[in-house]
């Protein structure tokens, strides 16, 4: 796409520097030290606080007796993409927000960089940890090798099934492959992931979609259940004039290709992206990271009802991303079918509208122009509606696919997990999805009892209070 | 003002710090850049017969992010040539002259051997002796050190032969490795020796190499009982001076020794009535610099509570420690959790649930996460307050429960009475027994 003005591009060296990561992994020294922090809460709230409540103090009391296998043997058994989690979660909301230490003012267990130095070792070297049962003669289909595909893939393979995975995309890994900014994973690290559940007896079918390429008659017609994580799809539209010009794209496409190559994105030297959630954030930062000059968020909201977490804006604060509060774009202008700038109007909060938060009201003639030679669009990804159309049973209702408790769609056959079924969260929704799913599958397939729960054993009573002094 | 000086049997020093026999006082090198930086005395590195040592000699317990927590060694006497340990001792004197210089001896048990060693070293103006009977290895074997110190007859014979020569105060360095510390002690003091010192170190293997099966430190794939010292002796250190020091029939000076690393250590040992305290592995850790620490605490903790000389407090904690038959039975307290500083870790939940009297209970509601403590039953065991990770978050209050204070020995006197019986206190072995 012809963009007018192009940004000077970084050498593949700087780009490398840029977009090395932020958390880099730890030493034995730095790992056993922080593990040894851990005061090994009872019903820790870290646990609690994962959605996959990984055992967070049994992993790390593992860590800090060097136990390394044992500590990725509690992670993967809970989440099989723990090692992705350890670099994906926005852990400050998660199990670090949750640790005990916050409430004395002092820092957090770095949970999630543990996490990364337990299954890093494991998962990065294919070394299989995790016991899988005997084949139970029974298959499943899985659509979309994402996270959501990866983890209900691996976690019927542990239960004893024949796993097919398909993927439309020519790698596996979803977004963690194409969407996930760089510094937190790398290509490497997400396709080294994908391998290790090959590596558990996961069959991949890459470049089929389901739908055209495979036909679902021939997936019901193999499979015994089928999972379907398709994610969400494309970039939604903003719905203005000149959204069509050269240099307008959208966060998640533009992000795609970053992940491709960094080195052969063509970036326009003023930047726009419109928006402010998680996703915005990244294609900003991204941007910035890869040489625009300057990168501009505008949002039609406050500050203070911005979508994306604090660990993100501050990133992209630190990157130099200026943020327009209370902006709305009204239309893209363009010069010879590139865009040139971006017609905005500003707003001020009024009463509050469906989401509970303030309704943004435009303030009429308050309208301007914002140059700009690229424009990226982040106002959310539009759902696969009609995907999911094709399949007889299975409701959408606001885009997202309507499941039981254990992620069962209305058509018995189909369960679905992760982003189709919750609206866009993140990678470690999608891994709790699906392992709540497999296990449905199971119970659906063998029975109520097919996952047994431990019960506890005969107790005498406490004992009677020690008696008092005789005198 | 502030006067940190000592005096231990006549032995004066400037400050109650010295170092204790070890490495750091191997040479004169050492020990005069320890006296530079204001170490009050010095016990040189036990001098005897000169010795080879193995390599390696060390190996440490690391307890969580602490290293050293225990030190290990299994190293022998010096082994340095007399003469030159001679001519340093001299010129460390000449050079040093209000320091406290002790010589640590330890020479085969005949009554030549020893008073040879004590006119050679006396003759370089040492002020005082240090009788080594309490290397745990090596020296034992050769019946020496331990093998000394653990037989009350052997400590008396060679306490008697040093005194018939001695001009200077005599030291007697005594083992752990015993079953009660009071009989070489009193084996000490009958053959009139001047002050005891405690303690030497303490027995130990302190692991393995869970790869290639060898104990540590390694010595070709082998190794040996070694002696184990530093912070993770301090208790045990703390418990045999206090053996001696509420003993009544024990009427020597102590210098304490074992763990200290801080001056909050040494202010321990003092109010459990030792004189002086020495120093070795803190020394081996981060060097002699800790001295300002040491000094610098003391005198700032002395100021705050208007003490102006060491006797103020010396001995201030020995009247505390009694047996426990005369502790008050009716003594009530129980936990406190406060609220406000709760972190919400629930670990004193689990600690007395599974590990004391199941006192304390999980908050009904699940996102509570103070616990609750339930006063009928907890016995005030302090095992919560123990847990807690949070300072001043659990305290033990005391509960009035208008009961006169009462010990065991008076429920057993009062017992016996109430059946008729002669009041008697009941036979209770003492652990400081002779
Ligand atoms: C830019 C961006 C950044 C993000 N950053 C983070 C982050 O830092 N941390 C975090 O935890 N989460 C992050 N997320 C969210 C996270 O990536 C998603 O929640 C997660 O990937 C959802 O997994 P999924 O398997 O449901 O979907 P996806 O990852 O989208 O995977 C769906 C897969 O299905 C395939 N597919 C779709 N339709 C078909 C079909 N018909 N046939 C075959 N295959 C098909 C797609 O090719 C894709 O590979 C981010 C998301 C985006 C967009
Ligand atoms: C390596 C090493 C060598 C020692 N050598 C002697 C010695 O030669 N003579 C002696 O009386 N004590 C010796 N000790 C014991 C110390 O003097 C001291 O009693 C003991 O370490 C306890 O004190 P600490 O906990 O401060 O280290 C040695 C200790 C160590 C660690
Ligand atoms: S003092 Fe002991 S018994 Fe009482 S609550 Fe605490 S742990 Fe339980």
């Amino acid at each position: 796409m012809p963009i007018r003005n192009v940004a000077h591009r970084l050498t593949p060296d700087q780009i490398q520097k840029n977009m090395a990561d932020i958390a880099p992994a730890m030493s034995v020294e730095d790992a056993t030290a922080e593990a040894s922090r851990c005061l090994f809460c009872f019903d820790a709230p870290c646990t609690r606080a994962c959605p996959t409540h990984i055992n967070v103090p049994e992993f790390i009391k593992r860590l800090a007796t060097r136990n390394i296998v044992g500590a990725a043997r509690t992670i993967l058994d809970a989440n099989i993409l723990g090692a992705s989690c350890a670099r994906a979660c926005p852990t400050e909301v998660l199990c670090e927000g949750a640790c005990v230490y916050n409430l004395e003012k002092a820092p957090p267990i770095q949970i999630g960089r543990l996490q990364r130095y337990a299954t890093d070792p494991i998962v990065m070297t294919g070394k299989q940890v995790l016991p899988l049962a005997p084949d139970n003669g029974k298959r499943v289909s899985v659509v979309g090798a994402g996270p959501g595909g990866l983890a209900a893939s691996a976690e019927l393979r542990r239960l004893g099934y024949k796993v097919t995975c398909y993927d439309a995309q020519d790698k596996p890994g979803g977004l963690n492959t194409f969407g996930i900014a760089p510094y937190k994973m790398t290509n490497e690290e997400a396709l080294l992931e994908a391998e290790y559940i090959r590596k558990m007896g996961v069959e991949f079918v890459l470049k089929a979609r389901v739908g055209t390429d495979v036909p679902l008659s021939q997936l019901e017609a193999q499979s015994d259940a089928i999972v379907l994580a398709v994610g969400l799809g494309g970039t939604s539209k903003l719905g203005l004039s000149g959204e069509e010009l050269d240099g307008v794209c959208g966060a998640t496409e533009f992000i795609e290709e970053v992940r491709r190559d960094p080195t052969r994105v063509v970036l326009g030297r003023r930047i726009i992206v419109v928006g402010a959630g998680n996703t915005s954030i990244d294609a900003a930062t991204e941007a910035k990271r890869l040489g625009a000059e300057t990168v501009t968020i505008v949002y039609r909201r406050s500050e203070k009802e911005k979508g994306c977490y604090d660990y993100e804006y501050n990133l992209a604060k630190k990157d130099g991303v200026v943020f327009h509060w209370l902006v709305n774009p009204v239309r893209v202008v363009g010069v010879a079918g590139a865009v040139s700038a971006l017609e905005c109007i500003r707003m001020r909060l009024g009463p509050p509208d469906a989401s509970g938060r303030p309704a943004p009201e435009p303030i009429a003639g308050s309208e301007f122009a914002l140059p700009c030679d690229m424009l990226i669009k982040s106002t959310g990804q539009e759902k696969r509606v009609g995907f999911f159309k094709a399949i007889s049973g299975v409701d959408v209702k606001g885009g997202r696919v309507v499941v039981n408790e254990g992620y069962r769609t209305g058509n018995p056959k189909y369960f679905a997990v992760g982003d189709c079924v919750n609206g866009g969260k993140e990678v470690v929704n999608a891994a709790a999805e699906a392992k709540k799913a497999a296990a449905a599958i199971h119970r659906a397939l063998f029975g109520p009892a097919a996952i047994p729960v431990p019960q506890p054993g005969p107790r005498l009573a406490k004992p009677a209070v020690h008696p008092p002094m005789p005198f | 003002m502030v006067d940190l000086t000592s005096n231990l049997a006549g032995i004066k020093s400037p400050n109650p710090f010295w170092l204790a026999s070890a490495p750091p006082t191997n040479s004169a090198y050492q020990v005069m850049k320890a006296f530079d930086l204001g170490w009050g005395g010095a016990v040189w590195k036990t001098i005897g017969e000169p010795i080879v040592n193995v390599s390696s000699r060390y190996s440490s317990v690391n307890y969580k992010n602490f290293r050293m927590m225990g030190l290990n060694n299994i190293e022998l006497i010096t082994d340095r040539p007399l003469e030159e340990n001679l001519h340093e001792l001299r010129e460390v004197k000449r050079y040093y002259p209000d320091r406290a210089l002790i010589a640590s001896l330890m020479v085969e048990s005949t009554r030549e051997a020893w008073h040879t060693v004590v006119k050679q070293v006396e003759d370089c103006g040492v002020d005082g002796l240090e009788l080594n009977f309490g290397c745990p290895h090596g020296m034992s074997e050769r019946g020496m050190g331990a093998a000394v110190g653990q037989v009350p007859e052997y400590t008396c014979q060679i306490v008697e032969w040093v005194k018939q020569v001695a001009r200077t105060p005599v030291i007697v360095k005594l083992t752990p490795n015993i079953s009660n510390i009071t009989y070489p002690a009193m084996a000490a003091q009958g053959a009139g020796c001047d002050a005891i010192s405690l303690i030497n170190t303490i027995n130990s293997i302190t692991g393995i190499d869970l790869d290639t099966f060898e104990p540590r430190p390694k010595v070709r794939g082998k190794s040996s009982h070694g002696g184990y010292c530093g912070p993770a002796v301090k208790p045990i250190a703390l418990n045999l001076l206090a053996t001696l020091t509420t003993n009544p029939k024990f009427n020597r000076p102590v210098s304490g020794i074992g763990g200290i690393e801080n001056w909050q250590d040494a202010v321990e040992f003092l109010l459990l009535g030792a004189t002086n305290v020495q120093v070795c592995t803190a020394v081996m850790h981060y060097g002699f610099r800790i001295i300002d620490e040491l000094t610098a605490g003391l005198t700032a903790w002395m100021e705050q509570k208007g003490f102006r000389t060491l006797d103020d407090f010396r001995g201030k904690s020995v009247p505390r420690i009694v047996d426990w038959g005369d502790l008050d039975l009716n003594y009530k307290i129980i936990a406190k959790i406060d609220p406000k500083k709760c972190i919400g870790c629930q670990l004193c939940y689990i600690a007395c649930e599974d590990g004391a009297h199941q006192s304390i209970a999980l908050n009904p509601d699940p996102n509570v996460r103070v616990p609750v403590v339930l006063n009928d039953v907890c016995v005030g065991c302090n095992l919560c307050s123990l847990v807690c990770p949070v300072d001043g978050c659990i305290t033990m209050t005391e509960v009035d429960n208008k009961k006169p204070q009462t010990s065991w020995r008076q429920w057993q006197a009062k017992l016996a009475a109430s059946k008729g019986a002669a009041v008697a206190a009941p036979a209770h072995g003492s652990h400081n027994a002779p």
